[in-house]
């Protein structure tokens, strides 16, 4: 398994996200209000929207473009639209405030 | 500068901690907080004892608190340790174990205790007051073993003592010095029809008795009177009254009446000292009812926020018995004086009994018994002092002037939408109906639970249940509507009603309050709510940038490949060589591809990426044309009379002034201003939000047209003569639309939802637009230009880079 440090929980507002690229493909890290963080592709499965740009409500993402409802979490679309993201597992140092993904 | 202070709270009971739940909303880091109280829960509520001890409720349920509330807002809380004394001149506050807390200020909420009258034999074991949680579990506890319970004082509080230790399986007598039941509130009619009715429950009464000593050894045995007779008990509630808890008052040298005496702003004496609730004195009243506690904590936190308030000025109050089965309501004064005219209806086959005190051709108190429908309504009249002249009879008999006589289902029917069934937590008549129409509240449970409705003191709860009745037995008929969003079944007008009589100031806020579904919401109540939070309180409210859809976030509008694009403001549509060349060089320095003149007669750079955006508006160096926002975009011009040879006015001129007055002004939705030099309007400013076409000496108006997704053609709203007047109406307008319309209703929507002749009469009065104007000005006062501000600030620019993350193969990389 790869653990890669990726940045600083501060890096990240609150209900805010940031992104990066791991390889050829960019990544969504969210800060959601409980203080967790999730990573996602960074990419709607509609219409390939970025969801780092997206409302961060709750455990969800609203993707900018046509307003899809994605899980955090599970990565899963939310009803009445069909689909799923590919998430990746995040680790947060809770004395340093480190971010890692592992994958 | 801010620095945070030291706050200090005596009093863990609902009227401090209420008063500190309203502070932190105002101003959440303002101070520190330590909080004392005597019993060793967090804070509860009082009011529902009786349903606890009715087994309605546990304990826990009545915990309004918990301690991880204490806890998420920092604040200290030492739980069974009364303070003992406040040394104002160290501003220490100083606790039976001996603690000592630095204050810079201090509230005392001590609240009251049952006052135990001095009868010999009232320190035996099993004579308890009715007060707090431990009373509460002596009664469950005492009802397990023992049978034969006397309570004194048959006024309210007695009354629920009465009822809950029947529920408990006792048998109750009530003993009462006066010739009839809480005789504070009802006159002797009202007062025998009580009894009446509570000894159909089981319940017992010993009235114009004196007690005056408490039999037993240890234990309490009974009860002897004035007139030699006796009664056996083993357990005795004294429910006579409240006496305010003011033992840390006097050692600390406060004024003192009956209680701590406060001014109107809730200051002792001393500086630094505010008291609220129980055991405050205001203008010689002390309160014992939870509505004008929450009144009083309401203008401390103000205060101590550091707000304008106009202070507290005492409260009239209301009292309805929420013993089961008997709907009482008595309110103001109800006694005659000679001063006084009064109105009676007495129906004994019913057991219905009104009773209306007028004085002066004002309602200054009522008591209704059996029906108590119209309480709230008669409350409202009381509260308001206006005239009931002419209609005094209708307000008794509940008759519609001369008509015939209606039901009470009927009249719940005709009560306003926007009138308060629920006075301890504002809920309307409007939000009861929605929650059982659209949220299926079908229980009186379950209405409680999603509204509030009578979870306070439950006195509303006849009316609750009227309503509840109402909306149940009608829902087949009534079309469903639907709320705002998912989120919540209240719509716009509601909500916004909501925010303002309560206050609420945060979009978290509102959603706890207003208990919506999702804790979060989604993006289409999240935006709104931000909106109309702004609109309302322009000069306090902290936008929510993160309840802002994307643009908004980044000021500048996404596009399909998740580049951006971005329109500098350039008034009116006239430009400069300059700002032409500046736009030139930064278009080819970050090879923007494609350079577009906006329908709005702007630039637009198009295909930008997220990560150059704040260089792009750093090196324009031109304010925002805030082509993304539910804003004033642009106003569109004609050359006017400065070249065109028709032209009547300077369309140029005055498209500049428009811009420049109502540049970056928010609203419900996008607003596109124009303005026509001639009728020939090529401005086409009669398809925009309000558009101005010029005729000869003076301007027509021109509003809610669109040439968008429905094209719809502006109407006329009025024709003016001078700038200043098109400055005032349009002014006006944009603010009452500001103010009314539904979030991302476009004017032309919202004008045919409401009608011209709506927005023709809402503005036909001159003082009504200047208070117009003097609000949008205001909300004016407070922008500033986003792209200048994140260029400014690092916090802000870092969130259009991406992270740089360490490389794969980097040591930082560790695989296992």
């Amino acid at each position: 398994m790869t653990k890669l440090h990726v940045g600083h929980i501060q890096d990240i507002d609150k209900k805010g996200s940031r992104t990066f690229l791991l390889g050829e493909t960019e990544i969504a890290l969210f800060h959601l209000s409980d203080g967790s963080i999730h990573a996602v592709e960074n990419s709607c499965p509609h219409k390939k929207g970025r969801l780092s740009e997206g409302m961060v409500c709750g455990t969800a993402i609203h993707c900018p473009l046509h307003d899809w409802k994605i899980d955090l979490r599970s990565g899963k679309v939310q009803d009445p639209d069909e689909g799923c993201v590919h998430t990746y597992n995040t680790e947060v140092d809770p004395a340093s405030g480190a971010i890692y993904i592992t994958f | 500068m801010t620095t945070t202070k030291k706050l200090v709270l005596i009093g863990n009971g609902m009227a401090g901690v209420w008063t500190i739940e309203h502070l932190l909303k105002l101003a959440p880091h303002a101070y520190e907080i330590t909080i004392f109280g005597a019993e060793p829960h967090p804070n509860y509520n009082r009011i529902l004892l009786s349903t606890v001890l009715a087994g309605g409720a546990s304990i826990n349920d009545i915990i309004i608190n918990d301690h991880d509330w204490y806890r998420d807002n920092h604040i200290t809380l030492y739980t069974g340790d009364p303070v003992i004394r406040i040394d104002a001149d160290q501003r220490q506050v100083i606790s039976a174990s001996g603690l000592h807390v630095d204050y810079d200020e201090v509230i005392i909420a001590t609240g009251s205790r049952a006052f135990i009258p001095p009868i010999p034999g009232s320190d035996k074991d099993g004579v308890i007051g009715f007060r707090d949680i431990k009373d509460c579990e002596t009664m469950i506890a005492t009802a397990q073993t023992h049978r034969k319970a006397a309570v004194i004082g048959g006024g309210l509080l007695g009354l629920e003592a009465a009822r809950g230790l029947l529920n408990l399986g006792m048998d109750v007598t009530v003993i009462h010095i006066n010739e009839h039941l809480m005789d504070r509130q009802l006159d002797l009619p009202a007062g025998l029809m009580l009894q009446e009715q509570l000894e159909a429950q089981g319940m017992k009464f010993l009235l114009g008795k004196r007690t005056v000593e408490l039999t037993g050894k240890r234990r309490v045995t009974g009860l002897r009177f004035t007139d030699g007779e006796s009664l056996d008990a083993d357990l005795v509630v004294m429910a006579v009254g409240i006496r305010p808890n003011i033992d840390v008052a006097q050692s600390s040298g406060l004024t003192i009446n009956r209680g701590i005496v406060v001014d109107d702003h809730l200051h002792t004496n001393i500086p630094h000292i505010s008291a609220v609730g129980e055991c405050a004195e205001h203008r010689g009243i002390g309160y014992g009812l939870v509505a004008p506690l929450y009144e009083q904590g309401a203008v401390l936190a103000k205060r101590l926020a550091g707000l304008d308030t106009a202070g507290y000025e005492g409260s009239v109050t209301s009292t309805k018995l929420k013993v089961a089965g008997v709907d009482v309501f008595s309110a103001g004064q109800f006694a005659d004086t000679p001063q006084t005219k009064s109105l009676r209806m007495q129906d004994d086959i019913d057991s219905i009994y009104k009773k209306l005190v007028i004085q002066d051709g004002k309602l200054i108190g009522a008591v209704l018994f059996g029906d108590t429908s119209e309480g709230s309504s008669l409350f409202s009249l009381i509260k308001s002092g206006e005239s009931i002249v002419g209609r005094e009879k209708e307000l008794l008999t509940g008759y519609a002037g001369g008509a015939t006589a209606v039901s009470p289902l009927q009249r719940l029917e005709s009560m306003a939408d926007d009138e308060i069934v629920c006075g301890c937590n504002g809920v309307s008549k409007a939000a009861i109906g929605d929650a059982v129409l659209q949220q299926g509240c079908h229980t009186m449970g379950s209405l409680k639970a999603c509204t509030k409705a009578s979870a306070s003191c439950g006195g509303c709860a006849p009316l609750v249940e009227g309503l509840l009745q109402l909306y149940a037995g009608d829902s087949a008929q009534v079309t469903v509507k639907e709320g705002m969003c998912g989120c919540t079944s209240l719509q716009r007008d509601e909500i916004v009603e909501q925010i303002k009589t309560m206050g609420l100031k945060t979009v978290k806020e509102v959603m706890n309050v207003l208990e919506w579904r999702e804790p979060e919401g989604c993006s289409k109540c999240r935006p709104a709510l931000n909106y109309y939070l702004g609109m309302l309180f322009p000069a306090e409210y902290e936008d929510e940038k993160e309840s802002r859809f994307t643009n908004e976030r980044y000021h500048a509008n996404i596009q399909k490949d998740g580049t951006y694009s971005v329109v500098p403001r350039i008034y009116g549509g006239v430009t400069s060589p300059a700002d032409l060349k500046k736009i030139a060089n930064v278009a080819e320095k970050y090879n923007v591809p494609l350079v577009k003149f906006t329908g709005g007669q702007r630039l637009d750079l198009l295909g930008i990426r997220k990560e150059d955006l704040p260089k792009i508006w750093e090196e324009l160096d031109m304010p925002s044309g805030h082509a993304y926002g539910k804003t004033l975009r642009t106003v569109k011009t004609c050359v006017g009379n400065t070249f065109c040879r028709f032209g009547t006015q300077d369309a140029m001129a005055m498209g500049i002034k428009m811009e420049k007055a109502y540049e970056r002004l928010t609203g419900p939705a996008k607003i596109k201003l124009a303005v026509s030099g001639c009728p020939r309007n090529c401005a086409e400013a009669t398809i925009k939000d309000l558009g101005l076409v010029a005729i000869d000496g003076g301007w027509e108006l021109h509003v809610g047209g669109n040439g968008g997704v429905k094209v719809r053609a502006a109407e006329l709203l009025c024709t003016v003569k001078t700038e200043e007047e098109v400055m005032e109406w349009s002014s006006a307008y944009l603010q009452y639309y500001r103010e009314h319309a539904r979030f991302n209703e476009r004017t032309a929507a919202w004008i045919e939802r409401v009608g011209l002749d709506h927005v023709k009469e809402a503005l036909a009065d001159q003082q009504t637009r200047l208070e117009l104007v003097s609000r949008i000005e205001e909300t004016l006062s407070y922008t500033s230009d986003p792209w200048k501000e994140i260029i400014a600030k690092d916090e802000l620019r870092k969130n259009f880079e991406p992270l740089h993350q360490a490389p794969l193969t980097g040591s930082t990389t560790s695989i296992y």
